[in-house]
């Protein structure tokens, strides 16, 4: 049973799932509990406005630096694919077609 | 400014008409839970966890980039620091909860705690609408973040079985998942060259800093440097010089 349980699930990874869930669920209710405490200065509104394209910009660069060119053509084509039909999953395949292209290759 | 305290109104018709509003975002989250689905089977995760996961935080960037920094050896240390990266991700949801302040006023505590649970970017920007055009029925919020929540798990479910088929992840590019889905989000982020601005000073920071440090820290140095660029910005006010 305990041997099946631990085939199954690693306490490391359930903590870390929890410790994940705990900080979301803080970030969902603070805004409306702390409503009162925080002004929302047009400062702080930028900031939080600037937040998703920053996350995207400092995960996806260090990435295309360290997987390498493939990485790099197959971002520029998922961009590329947005850019011009603005189709998420057309976007995805032309990108990761053209990594799987790349990297058959030897690139 | 809403100055007027709502009654408070939860209906079934809200909730119904809060999942017929989650129509148009059905491809979106569809495409997101298979491609973290498939991201988490690439990651080595049991499809218990996969699901587990996208039940409890459901939060689609905040998965990814955890994805992304996911360790092979566990540690009190590597435990809190995937919390404290979560916790920054999703720092954008306070602004939205706030933003709902003057609708879940009239509510109370327990019953905001509980149905925020399913607050996410989905839910916010059709109830922010639908309550800017006039509508009070907190139903209408829930029943998009429930018809969310519900998509979003089941739908992690055939990503993973899809990416565990392949035996060769680098093979089939399935490492590039992340980055490709992320990077094409940029174009519908995209407001003009100065909103950019912050993002070019994230991803600069964001690679000198994993140059010089080990882990993943260099996600939350770049996406606060990020925010602190946007928030030293000045105002969107001025009007942008034609080039």
């Amino acid at each position: 049973m305990s041997a099946w349980l631990a085939s199954l699930v690693a306490p490391g990874v359930v903590l870390a799932i929890f410790a994940m869930a705990l900080a979301t669920y803080l970030c969902r209710i603070s805004g409306h509990f702390m409503m009162h405490l925080i002004p929302l200065t047009p400062p702080l509104r930028r900031a939080l406005a600037a937040l998703p394209g920053s996350i995207v910009a400092a995960t996806v660069i260090p990435i295309i630096e360290r997987l390498g060119l493939a990485a790099g053509l197959a971002v520029g084509a998922a961009l590329l694919a947005m850019l011009v039909r603005r189709n998420e999953v057309l976007a995805l395949v032309a990108g990761l077609a053209v990594a799987i292209a790349a990297r058959a290759s030897g690139l | 400014m809403i100055t007027e305290i709502d009654r408070p109104i939860v209906t079934r018709a809200g909730l119904l008409e809060g999942a017929r509003l989650s129509a148009p975002l059905l491809p979106g989250v569809v495409v997101f839970a298979i491609t973290f689905g498939a991201a988490a089977a690439g990651r080595g995760l049991s499809l218990f966890e996969a699901a587990l996961m996208s039940a409890l935080v459901y939060a689609g960037m905040a998965q990814m980039v955890a994805l992304e920094a996911w360790p092979q050896v566990w540690s009190w240390g590597v435990i809190g620091s995937l919390a404290v990266l979560t916790a920054v991700v999703n720092s954008r949801m306070v602004l939205q909860g706030a933003s709902l302040h003057p609708w879940l006023r009239s509510h109370g505590h327990g019953f905001n705690a509980a149905h925020l649970f399913f607050l996410t970017d989905a839910n916010w920007l059709v109830g922010s609408r639908y309550h800017a055009g006039g509508g009070r029925d907190l139903g209408v919020l829930i029943g998009v973040g429930l018809t969310m929540w519900v998509l979003w798990l089941a739908f992690t479910l055939p990503g993973y079985l899809l990416g565990a088929m392949v035996s060769d992840p680098r093979r089939f590019a399935l490492d590039l998942v992340m980055p490709v889905f992320f990077a094409a989000m940029l174009v519908p982020l995209w407001r003009g060259r100065r909103a950019a601005v912050p993002w070019a000073v994230a991803g600069a920071v964001a690679l000198v800093v994993s140059k010089l440090l080990p882990g993943h820290l260099f996600i939350i140095a770049g996406a606060l440097t990020g925010m602190l660029t946007a928030a030293l910005l000045p105002d969107d006010a001025a009007p942008e010089q034609a080039p």
